[in-house]
């Protein structure tokens, strides 16, 4: 397993996304049989390309007895279906052995109403596109036809028009009406309600016009109208739909099979959601913890950087506790359930994800800001032009008319795509630098930060240790990670690394918390703590193994956590922007000064617990801090979702991903362009603000004095938002 | 002018047939996996594993 982690063909060939090392869970609790065939569900992680795509399909495919192995690659879902005695074990343990991180797929209820919300809104785009090209195609006769096409034909253009639009207005329009009725009932207002307005205006009106043989008809404004709005609501929802991942990819952490021991010693694969309090489970080495656990029996290392940050590994036996997604490292151990999985530290972070997504749905867009100064506005223009030309001597039937003319040219066509639209273009720009933006409005709220804090270990570190002593010889080391190679200690692996490729030494044997032994050449060899070695306790400031063979002296390995090569470059490009810095991590204060010092950092804290890094974000932002929080650990992501706004590096773990507002692949150096981006996105959602404004300063004195007809209606419309998309894709080129 | 009585409706019911085909390729999940979708086209399948390292 140790030289497997290290092969280069393991995970994504495109290197997008670093291998997992995983080890293989059982997931046989969630396969559904069905007669003879059996489904599984399969949530992958780190499948990021097409070689991704081919090499997991074709290694399940060659098990024996699967009919049919298909991956999505943008969710990352993994439908296995086969015949006979394949277990879910050997599935997950081929994907496991390929590179990927496996866990099984749960969808919870809001996130398929939400994908089902973005389905229909997508055919509710294409119903109104439709129609909106039909009607257009007859409008377009009437309008050129004017003068010399008779009434009747007019008249029945203009009925085929309205057959046309009805049921489209029926279908498409529900979108509007629902939301604005259930606004209303409770006495609010919301974007919805003018739109439905205009929408239920433009048709009765011209409905009554064709009827009576008049000249102006809004059929293909209104069905136009609903196309635009509908393209507007459907980039929204998309990308807030993908913003929503957050808690679904936790809940499909806490989807396993874990194994129980019962009362007589038997074990069972039960789902790790119906594990009760007191229950006595069995943790194999490599596996990773579902709920709390106190240790009743066996010794083992554990890593818990998932859990704290805390890069080295420690000791674990009879007594310790064991939080939810620690890693058992090498011995198997059995504990007692100290909680169900809905209380375990796992959930906790879970609820302050959940906190902090509710905090942002509070905040107020440029768009809610925009709408709400947009809705008196419009009311109060249409309904005082009505009561105007009342005065002015006009007969009810022409107030009306002039009145639904200016409410439906001031709609807000370029209103609703402002922002969606910037916000596309900028995602593709993003894209393009290998950064995925995870909800639309956080570049909004990226453009905002001022105070930048940063996770240490694997944020600004690399986050795996790296032999650094360079006195040691050679030979020693050869030796030394011929031992190695029996372990998947991460110190090991670092030696592993140092050495290259050689062969494993026979017979090693573990000593949870101490080392590994093992006999290479006739003599005894010991790899491990100091005080086991017989080795003279030095302090030492950092990571070290300790090497001894026979009688010879022994060896000093020293590992330390590397800070990213571009961290220094990056870091001063910011200050020279304005930026102020901050490291917040859980790992040892030694450690996180040296980290701090060498990028001349003056304010951190190490020893930070999950909860207090929330806690501490949440006083940032009292004392009037606009925080961005760049992290990768499960211990940053309560922390990450209560910051203002939050990135995470691509190796970070899915949760920390998923609780962020983007995702960044490569080193540090893409944050400035990430906040460049963003402010650059703001800057146009403003003008482009400006410009639906300046539109309706240009339409409203035309429509209020009566000049507007069904033609200059549909090329205002059509230009107003031409003109603001034209300028959202500014974004995509142009300097950073 | 009277052959727009044909031509209008022969028109309208092209346009029927490609809303109808996009209602089916949504319903259909054909929007499921756009990023899969652009690698599958690509994925020869005569050719052993040899794509696997392209990036």
């Amino acid at each position: 397993m140790t030289a497997a982690a290290l092969d280069p063909e393991l995970g994504c060939p495109s290197g997008l996304a670093p291998a997992s090392r995983d080890h293989a869970e059982d997931f046989s609790a969630f396969v559904k049989s069905k007669g003879n065939e059996n489904t599984l569900l399969l949530s992958i992680r780190g499948a990021k390309c097409g070689g991704c795509l081919k090499k997991i399909e074709q290694s399940i495919l060659k098990l024996p007895g699967v009919s049919s192995a298909r991956l999505n690659l943008s969710n990352g879902k993994l439908d296995v279906r086969w015949q006979g005695s394949l277990t879910a074990r050997e599935i997950s343990g081929t994907l496991t052995a390929l590179g990927y991180g496996v866990s099984a797929f749960g969808e919870d209820t809001a996130q398929r109403a939400a994908k089902s919300e973005e389905r229909s809104l997508l055919i509710a785009m294409g119903v109104a596109g439709f129609a909106a090209a039909n009607i257009m195609l007859l409008s377009v006769s009437v309008w050129g036809g004017h003068g010399e096409m008779g009434e009747d034909t007019r008249t029945a253009l203009h009925l085929l028009s309205g057959i046309i639009a009805l049921p489209v207005l029926l279908f498409s329009g529900q979108h509007f009406f629902k939301s604005a009725w259930s606004v209303l009932r409770t006495g609010h207002a919301n974007m919805d309600v003018p739109i439905s307005l205009a929408l239920v205006l433009a048709f009765g009106v011209s409905v009554w016009e064709t009827l009576n043989g008049g000249q102006n008809a809004y059929f293909d404004a209104s069905v136009m109208l609903l196309f635009f709005l509908l393209i507007g609501r459907f980039l929204d929802a998309r990308l807030r739909r993908m913003a929503h991942a957050a808690a679904h990819d936790l809940a499909a952490l806490q989807n396993r099979s874990v194994t129980r021991v019962a009362a007589d010693g038997t074990t069972e694969a039960v789902p790790a959601g119906e594990i009760l309090e007191g229950d006595t489970l069995m943790l194999s080495a490599g596996e990773r913890a579902a709920v709390d656990l106190q240790i009743t029996k066996g010794f083992s290392t554990v890593d818990e950087s998932i859990v704290s940050g805390e890069s080295e590994p420690r000791s674990a036996g009879p007594g310790a506790t064991l939080y939810a997604g620690s890693i058992n490292l090498d011995q198997q151990i059995e504990g007692r359930a100290l909680g169900t999985s809905s209380d375990s530290l796992l959930s906790d972070i879970s609820n302050m994800l959940e906190a902090g997504e509710q905090k942002r749905a509070r905040y107020r867009k440029i768009a809610d800001k925009a709408v709400s100064l947009y809705i008196p506005f419009v009311h109060s223009v249409a309904a005082l032009t009505f009561v105007g030309w009342l005065i002015l001597g006009a007969s009810p039937r022409e107030a009306i008319l002039v009145a639904v003319a200016t409410l439906i040219i001031t709609c807000p066509c370029a209103l609703a795509l402002a922002a969606p639209v910037a916000q596309v273009v900028a995602s593709g720009r993003l894209f393009k630098n290998g950064v995925y933006l995870r909800s639309g409005d956080a570049l909004e709220r990226l453009a905002e930060t001022d105070h930048i804090i940063f996770d240490k270990t694997g944020t600004l570190t690399l986050g795996e240790p790296v032999l650094s002593t360079a006195s040691v010889d050679h030979d020693s080391i050869k030796q030394a990670a011929s031992l190695a190679r029996a372990s998947r200690h991460p110190l090991s692996r670092a030696l592993v690394v140092a050495a290259g490729s050689g062969k494993v030494a026979d017979n090693v044997s573990e000593h949870p918390g101490l080392g590994l032994e093992a006999i290479v050449d006739g003599e005894a060899c010991r790899l491990g703590s100091a005080d086991w070695i017989g080795a003279p306790a030095t302090p030492s400031s950092g990571l070290s193994l300790w090497f001894r063979k026979g009688d010879n002296p022994p060896v000093q390995f020293e590992f330390e956590d590397q800070l990213r090569s571009e961290a220094s470059d990056t870091l001063s490009q910011l200050a020279k922007r304005g930026y102020t810095f901050e490291v917040l991590s859980g790992d040892r204060s030694s450690a996180v000064q040296q980290a701090a010092d060498a990028l001349s950092i003056s304010n951190w804290s190490a020893g930070v617990s999950p909860q207090q890094k929330a806690a501490r974000l949440n006083e940032l932002q009292q004392q009037g801090k606009t925080t961005l929080m760049i992290g990768d650990g499960l211990n940053d992501a309560g922390a990450l979702s209560m910051a203002h706004a939050s990135l995470a590096p691509g190796g970070a773990i899915d949760v920390s991903q998923s609780a962020s507002d983007a995702v960044y692949s490569g080193g540090l150096d893409a944050i400035p362009t990430i906040l460049a981006v963003a402010k650059r996105a703001r800057t146009v959602m403003k003008q482009n603000f400006a410009l639906a404004a300046g539109y309706n300063l240009i339409a409203v004195p035309i429509a209020v004095t009566g000049h507007v007809t069904p033609l200059i209606a549909a090329i205002a419309m059509s230009v107003s938002s031409i003109i603001v998309t034209l300028n959202a894709l500014r974004i995509s080129s142009g300097g950073t | 002018m009277h052959i727009i009585v044909y031509l209008i409706p022969i028109a309208i019911s092209f346009g029927l047939i490609g809303l109808g085909a996009f209602i089916w390729s949504v319903n259909s999940g054909q929007y499921e996996d756009l990023d899969g979708a652009a690698f599958r086209i690509l994925d020869d399948e005569d050719v052993p594993l040899s794509g696997d390292r392209r990036g």
